[in-house]
């Protein structure tokens, strides 16, 4: 059974042995409503969010209504902080009268880091269990959903070329951010990272040498335009916008954490409807299918790297 | 809960920690350690010195008493409602997981029944958050600096939170546990509530 227990520490005398567990209560909340951080108690503060977000959604159209609330409340704060704002009210009033406030509040709230074969193991997993069943199939089709600037679609772009598949593969590579879109069709990404990069690309089976994928100019590593050839970049909202493909392999890493689990389960539904039986599903390391009703739908083709093939 | 900070010299304090944790202990207790990406092994390490179930935290895992939780690496840790969530947002202060990103959250969701506890380190980092959980009327405990391997970290987290409960590290299991069976006295409750408004002011 889920218990959720806070420690008792405001309560005087908490029962004893199994009775110690202690479920938040009202007085909780009441106690920490006394204590404000930067003249906000949590209470007030999660209201002031919840107008920001609805004016947000019903002004410019753009649901952040069920992102996880600790780092959606993370990232308003920096907003808020990096502006010279003091409150969220103040927030809203810029965000709601001026559409470049929204602009990069909208940034704020939907880039995701990432970085060129990040988390090098789900590459060699990849490789080893999903690339023999994608060489059986004439044609292949990958969607990537939530590509931010595009560093994981080059990535499975460079694996597919070694693998000599990619002439026969297709990368639907969507983002909800139309500016991280733009970005990612450049191809042109730090230099500095390259290191990391090429550390990464090593790690993750890399079968050549990592700097033939890119030319280095003064601002940047152009990656080379073959490689963008079979990726098709375009916006798609994950929380709003419908299925548009069926698709041997889903990527979606690292994005759904931000959402709450019952948009979780929304777009796990949207996979799911995506995906043919045996169908690839690929989460973040820390991602789980254990807590959104999907469990029994998939099999695991790699626990630790978190690679499940869609069996019902 | 009972949120731990830790960074240089941190396994070391933090299996002393998990030690002296009794099998009945019910209280959420969670470890956040600096570790590099690759370090996979700190689980197990952990593991082998408690009877309580150590587990590194995936995304929406419910909280629940008699586990011991870890920060997975290359995360931030975070509590929303009843459950973890996670984020790769930048690094704060070169750090993810962020024990701040951890603390904050945590003096967010449980206010006074919060306890934040700052370990060994050779950074800042937890000395803001440490100063939101005593804000928000939780339980400051920070590990003795002369007791630490490295003082740096909990001497910014005294810094932040002068009244905090300053601990050696053999006591400081023993402590938590009073904690969960109620032993801590009136007295200790009340200049902790004193030191919250020192804190603030």
């Amino acid at each position: 059974m889920v218990v959720p227990v806070g420690l008792g520490a405001a309560d005087p005398a908490p029962a004893a042995g199994a009775e110690a567990i202690v479920t938040p209560t009202v007085t909780d909340i009441a106690a920490a409503a006394e204590a404000p951080v930067n003249g906000y108690s949590p209470d007030l503060e999660r209201i002031e969010i919840q107008l920001l977000l609805e004016g947000i959604y019903r002004h410019y159209g753009f649901d952040f209504r069920a992102y996880a609330y600790a780092s959606l409340r993370r990232r308003i704060w920096k907003r808020i902080d990096s502006d010279g704002l003091k409150t969220i009210s103040a927030l809203q009033d810029r965000v709601l009268h001026d559409p470049s406030m929204m602009e990069r509040l909208l940034l704020d709230l939907s880039i995701n880091v990432t970085a060129m074969f990040r988390d090098p193991g789900f590459y060699v997993a990849f490789r080893r269990d999903v690339v023999p069943a994608l060489r059986t199939y004439p044609f292949i089709r990958i969607w990537h959903a939530g590509c931010s600037t595009g560093e994981e679609a080059y990535s499975m772009a460079i694996l597919l070329e070694e693998e000599d598949l990619y002439d026969r593969a297709r990368i639907y590579a969507t983002d909800i951010n139309e500016v991280v879109i733009r970005k990612a069709k450049e191809g042109i990404f730090p230099l500095d990272r390259m290191q990391e990069y090429t550390q990464n690309y090593l790690r993750a089976g890399g079968t050549r040498s990592f700097s033939e994928y890119y030319t280095a100019m003064y601002d940047g590593a152009l990656f080379a335009p073959r490689l963008m050839r079979n990726i098709v970049f375009s916006q798609h909202n994950l929380v709003t916008d419908r299925s548009f493909a069926e698709c041997n392999v889903i990527l979606c890493r690292n994005v759904l954490i931000y959402f709450d689990r019952t948009l979780q389960q929304r777009v796990h539904k949207l996979f799911h409807e995506s995906l043919p039986i045996y169908g690839y599903l690929g989460l973040g390391s820390k991602e789980s299918l254990r807590f959104t009703g999907f469990e029994d739908d998939y099999e695991a083709v790699d626990r630790r790297e978190k690679i499940y093939r869609k069996i019902k | 809960m009972i949120a731990v900070g830790a960074s240089w010299g941190g396994l070391k304090a933090l299996r002393a920690i998990a030690h002296g944790l009794p099998a009945h202990f019910r209280v959420p207790i969670t470890f956040v350690q600096h570790r590099s990406k690759e370090s996979a092994a700190l689980r197990e390490l952990l593991q082998d010195c408690t009877s309580l179930i150590v587990c590194e935290v995936e995304d929406k895992q419910p909280i629940m008493g008699g586990y011991v939780y870890l920060a997975p690496p290359d995360y931030h840790l975070l509590v929303d409602g009843d459950e973890f969530s996670l984020s790769v947002d930048e690094p704060v202060r070169y750090s993810r997981p962020s024990i701040d990103v951890f603390f904050e959250s945590v003096a967010e969701r449980f206010g006074p029944a919060a306890v934040g506890v700052v370990l060994t380190g050779a950074n800042e980092d937890g000395a803001e958050g440490l100063r939101q959980i005593a804000a928000r009327g939780g339980l400051a405990v920070v590990q003795d600096p002369r007791t630490a391997e490295s003082p740096i970290m909990p001497r910014a987290a005294l810094r932040a939170v002068p009244t905090a409960q300053t601990l050696p590290l053999e006591r400081m299991t023993p402590y938590l546990v009073s904690l969960d069976t109620g032993e801590e006295n009136e007295q200790g409750r009340r200049k902790r509530t004193g030191g919250t408004d020192e804190v603030r002011a």
